[in-house]
């Protein structure tokens, strides 16, 4: 069975996410543990908490650097919601926070309509609705998947990420999720 | 925008799920895992399980629920009833709520709203009110303050909440349809999303409460015939409200 690090930042719900890995058919461990993070087949960011804590959990346990590393080694890292952001250079959260800088481009505070964006949107070129529970969006020339004008989805080498939450979006979300995980 | 939501919610009691009319009349209904796996692959948008009798011993009793509900179903859930601090509400979310709902907490402590946001984000907090004659009320709807309704949102939003769940204990349990006039007035006042609660009877009435606002939560409706949250779906899709693509698992 293929064991997943799910990234532990400190804070939130990881129980979620780990749940939905194990109906996938994966192990999981949480960890913040730079060798456990180096070795793990693969990486997930979960979407917990806050911009600044995370990173500066990550930045503490010596995360930052490892997870750094093992994008530019091409190593599978997913990231969801927060997890995502997180991979952009800098965020606008918590009065501004440097990220991981894996992915160009800024995270920003969602400019209209109701914040937090809270529900099911429409994910193109997915064609199915996703769960979105988020106040800031990333604006980076890396999105390859939109709902409703604002980034849902990021690729960039083995780093795949969803703003949406796969674990929280019934059966297209579990579906998604797998395939986010064999594609890494 | 997003699609409006139907919420069911599951009052419960010492671990189990209770129904209530006008919060009162308590009868036991069932087991939280079942029932919320059962909404939640019938159709359910979201999930929000109130524990209505909460006491401070018996909050592992409320954690193990939240842990096995959160490992058996893949929809978002907020859990309410008896969060009194951050810790409280670090504990619900760490067993696998997405989001909590504060009510006499958030009115006796108001900065319990900004550091719950702080800390998990805005969208981890819900503010509910309970709301009847233009005051907001405790104690289940029972005991009314010197609150007013209006204000309080304002305030709630303004202090960091990422959503208002609004009861109108005028309709809660009548089933004669959700007090528009009343959701209409405190959505138009905040920027974050409203749920309405209290007086769904048929599909019209969750029809006209989704025209208003971004969900409506529904109880006895849905709970005296589980079967019917699906069909409760189609109904309402029927009246013109577009609901999110959902296949029912057959």
């Amino acid at each position: 069975m293929i064991s997943v690090a799910v990234v532990d930042y400190g804070a939130g719900n990881t129980r979620s996410v780990r749940s939905a890995l194990r109906r996938l058919g994966f192990d999981s461990t949480l960890t913040s543990d730079p060798s456990e993070l180096l070795a793990a087949p693969l990486v997930l960011l979960p979407g917990v908490g806050s911009a600044k804590s995370a990173m500066e959990h990550l930045g503490a346990t010596g995360a930052v650097t490892v997870l750094r590393q093992r994008f530019l080694d091409g190593a599978p890292l997913v990231g969801i919601c927060l997890g995502m952001q997180l991979a952009l250079e800098y965020l606008e959260e918590d009065g501004g926070v440097e990220g991981l800088g894996l992915v160009p481009g800024t995270v920003r505070r969602l400019p209209q309509g109701r914040v937090p964006r809270l529900g099911w949107q429409l994910v193109t070129p997915l064609d199915e609705a996703f769960y979105f529970a988020h106040s800031y969006y990333a604006d980076t020339p890396a999105a390859t998947g939109i709902s409703d004008g604002i980034t849902a989805v990021i690729e960039a080498g083995a780093f795949v990420g969803a703003q949406f939450h796969p674990e929280k979006s019934g059966t297209a979300g579990l579906s998604y999720l797998e395939q986010c995980l064999s594609r890494a | 925008m997003s699609f409006p939501r139907l919420i069911p919610c599951l009052d419960m009691a010492h671990g189990r799920v209770v129904k209530g009319i006008s919060f009162e009349g308590l009868r036991d209904v069932g087991d939280p895992v079942e029932l919320a796996t059962h909404y939640s692959n019938g159709g359910a948008d979201e999930l929000v399980l109130l524990d209505i009798a909460a006491t401070p011993n018996e909050s592992t009793t409320m954690l193990d629920v939240v842990a096995a509900v959160a490992d058996a179903i893949t929809i978002p859930f907020t859990v309410g009833g008896g969060i009194r601090s951050v810790a409280d509400a670090a504990a619900i979310i760490e067993s696998g709520a997405d989001r909590v709902s504060l009510n006499s907490a958030a009115l006796a402590t108001p900065s319990l709203i900004t550091e719950i946001a702080e800390r998990f984000g805005a969208q981890a907090v819900v503010v509910a009110i309970d709301a009847g004659d233009g005051v907001v009320h405790t104690h289940g709807g029972r005991r009314p303050t010197d609150r007013a309704t209006l204000p309080w949102a304002h305030e709630a939003a303004e202090r960091g909440a990422g959503e208002i769940l609004l009861t109108s204990i005028r309709q809660d349990g009548q089933r004669t349809g959700f007090d528009l006039e009343l959701t209409a007035s405190v959505r138009a006042l905040v920027s974050i999303p409203v749920i309405a609660s209290g007086g769904a009877g048929n599909a019209s009435h969750v029809a006209e409460a989704l025209r208003v606002t971004d969900a409506a939560l529904i109880a006895s409706i849905v709970h005296e015939n589980p079967q019917g949250l699906p069909g409760l779906r189609r109904e309402v899709e029927a009246l013109g409200i577009k609901l999110r693509p959902w296949k029912e698992l057959v």
